[in-house]
């Protein structure tokens, strides 16, 4: 048991993160704090891919003196969709953080709940 | 390698380079018609590699850079995509001149290159979701569409399209954060990203009976991931809002083509990793069944208590949308070909009506509550005849292309083997309940002309976009068979 535990620990740790963003994300009424749920969700797929590429006493896939033995190094394609996933997951916190800043100067509120009475008020 | 095999990657290239360009080129009327000859120009080329394709009969996969799998990228096109691209391309340039004078008078004149960026944006993820044969260049093209389509509902830059926008763009994050965790999940286990490695990776896994459970538990996450953005019951809360906030244009584009492009998206991964008997084996399609059928009748019954003409339409497009998932959850080929059918029917309706909506609405002020657009159809006739051809399709009335939908859902069925009177069931139901506000409402349009409304100003786009997308309901309604075909033909080399 523990050691499943143990040699599974990454995965382990990524589903938490995903359960505690996804589920913040959805009943958080802060707009600011699904922004934050959205960034600790996006972490775990990372933190879980990372460690699929993994493996152990390799370095980094960088060719230095010409060594092109793949059995030195690591594996590259995660650490390539690790990046890929993080300039997605930046465009889209700015994006939602832009809309945020938008909602703010027109109804006063990061508030899901303050914003759809905000809204009921105008009768919109 | 024939010429014609670069027309897929090209159009994906010539829609992404214009929207980079438009960033710069200033003027938001020369932004508007480079949008739409771009379109029309993709249009013109997926035909083009339509009738190469099928002349050709075969399916081929396109290497993108100097990697050859199982390293590099790929695209994989056949009949289907072909079809596909071509009327998601034609709907979109038809859109974009039917909600013309609506758009220039929302958007704000300086930003107007930065909304053509969008649209840009939206073909070009359409065309790679559909032509893309890697698992992660899909997610990434997920994210690019999520923002390009609430930057499409925003661009209207209102207290309720900003609203609206926030609540969308926090629903399709949680779809495409399921989407890439299920990603991820099956390359831990199969060690791919390329669809036909993957097929390869889960059909041994099935065989062998290993990872079943994570195989399940993945299949879930995706099939759920993709349903909250295209809508599935229960996750389809965002899509009146957003669909009926915002502009002409937007809500047709939104409506007619990027819920699709989700659903394509699902229908791929079924067909060309998973298999359907995957599918079966774990009973997700009995579970995406269920949701279609409560989409189907709940989106009509909620559509039916609606004032407001367009979240009318948004809320009907949440029953469409249960058809696409219905055909889907019987499983079989025939089912998953009406699915395909269905698609198609509905990206040229439901931008009809959006578009006839929008110019009625013009001869009122654009006041779109159903109250005011009593007797608006004699000020613009062919709106209102479009509106009719539009309607008459989505209540299932032969010679429309809902009625040849509704049939091949029905064939699909009684040759499956379960689900028989179920689905013949539903599809009966919903046909009535869509009369029971399609029906009114087209009657309330052509009621009696109230003198105080003026006569629509011309607006030949639009005239030409009403015509053009009536035709395309009209030809899907008619010749359904050869489409049939050629669906069932896609599939098979899918």
């Amino acid at each position: 048991m523990l050691h499943t535990i143990i040699e599974n620990r990454f995965a382990i740790t990524a589903v938490i993160l995903f359960v505690t963003g996804f589920v913040n994300m959805m009943v958080h009424p802060n707009l600011i704090k699904k922004v934050v749920s959205f960034n600790i969700m996006d972490s775990a797929t990372f933190l879980m891919l990372a460690s699929r590429g993994m493996i152990a006493g390799r370095t980094a896939a960088i060719l230095t003196d010409g060594g092109a033995d793949p059995s030195l190094y690591v594996n590259p394609i995660p650490a390539g969709l690790v990046l890929t996933g993080i300039v997605v997951s930046v465009s889209v916190s700015a994006f939602s953080l832009a809309l945020i800043q938008r909602i703010y100067g027109v109804y006063g509120t990061v508030d899901m709940r303050e914003l759809l009475e905000a809204m009921k008020k105008k009768g919109e | 390698m024939p010429f014609a095999w670069n027309l897929p990657y090209l159009s994906v290239f010539l829609t992404m380079i214009t929207a980079i360009l438009l960033s710069v080129i200033p003027g938001a009327k020369r932004a508007y018609w480079i949008t739409v000859c771009v379109s029309a120009i993709v249009t013109v080329m997926s035909l083009c590699f339509l009738a190469f394709i099928v002349k050709a009969d075969t399916a081929y996969a396109f290497t993108m850079g100097k990697f050859p799998a199982p390293f590099g990228n790929e695209i994989r096109f056949g009949p289907l995509q072909g079809l596909l691209t071509s009327v998601f391309a034609a709907v979109m340039c038809l859109s974009l001149l039917g909600g013309r004078e609506e758009l220039f008078e929302d958007v704000d004149p300086k930003k107007m290159g930065l909304a053509c960026v969008m649209f840009n944006m939206v073909l070009a993820s359409l065309l790679v979701l559909t032509y893309t044969n890697d698992a992660f260049t899909a997610y990434v093209f997920i994210e690019i569409s999520t923002i390009a389509a609430c930057a499409l509902v925003m661009i209207k830059d209102s207290g309720p399209t900003l609203a609206a926008t926030i609540r969308y763009l926090f629903m399709s994050l949680l779809g495409s954060g399921l989407f890439l965790f299920s990603v991820i999940l099956l390359y831990a286990i199969t060690g791919h990203l390329l669809m036909p490695q993957l097929h390869d990776g889960v059909s041994m896994l099935m065989a062998d009976g290993s990872y079943t459970k994570v195989l399940a538990l993945l299949l879930g996450m995706m099939t759920a991931g993709l349903g909250v953005k295209s809508a599935m019951f229960p996750f389809h809360r965002w899509l009146p809002d957003a669909h009926g906030t915002a502009t002409t244009t937007s809500s047709a584009v939104l409506s007619g083509l990027v819920v699709k492009g989700y659903a394509v998206l699902l229908i791929t991964m079924y067909c060309r990793v998973f298999t359907l008997e995957t599918v079966r084996a774990f009973h997700i399609h009995d579970a995406v069944f269920v949701l279609g059928f409560c989409g189907m009748i709940l989106g009509s019954v909620m559509a039916m208590r609606e004032t407001h003409a367009k979240r009318m339409l948004a809320y009907s497009s949440v029953a469409q949308l249960g058809y696409v998932f219905m055909g889907l959850g019987l499983g079989t080929p025939a089912g998953v070909a009406a699915a395909v059918f269905q698609i198609l029917a509905h990206a040229f309706t439901k931008p009809l009506l959006f578009v006839s909506v929008g110019r009625l609405a013009s001869t009122v002020g654009h006041d779109k509550q159903l109250r005011s657009l009593r007797g608006a159809a004699w000020s613009c006739p062919l709106a209102g005849l479009g509106f009719g051809v539009g309607a008459l399709s989505m209540v299932g009335i032969p010679l429309f292309g809902g009625f040849a939908a509704k049939v091949n859902f029905s064939t699909a069925s009684i040759f499956g083997d379960e689900k028989v009177a179920l689905t013949l069931g539903v599809l009966a139901l919903s046909s009535i309940l869509n009369a029971l506000y399609y029906i009114p409402a087209l009657i309330n349009i052509w009621s009696e002309k109230n003198p105080s409304v003026k006569d629509a100003e011309k607006d030949y786009t639009a005239t030409a976009a009403i015509i053009l997308l009536a035709l395309g309901v009209l030809f899907l309604g008619v010749c359904f068979t050869p489409v049939m075909n050629l669906i069932v033909r896609g599939l098979e080399l899918m």
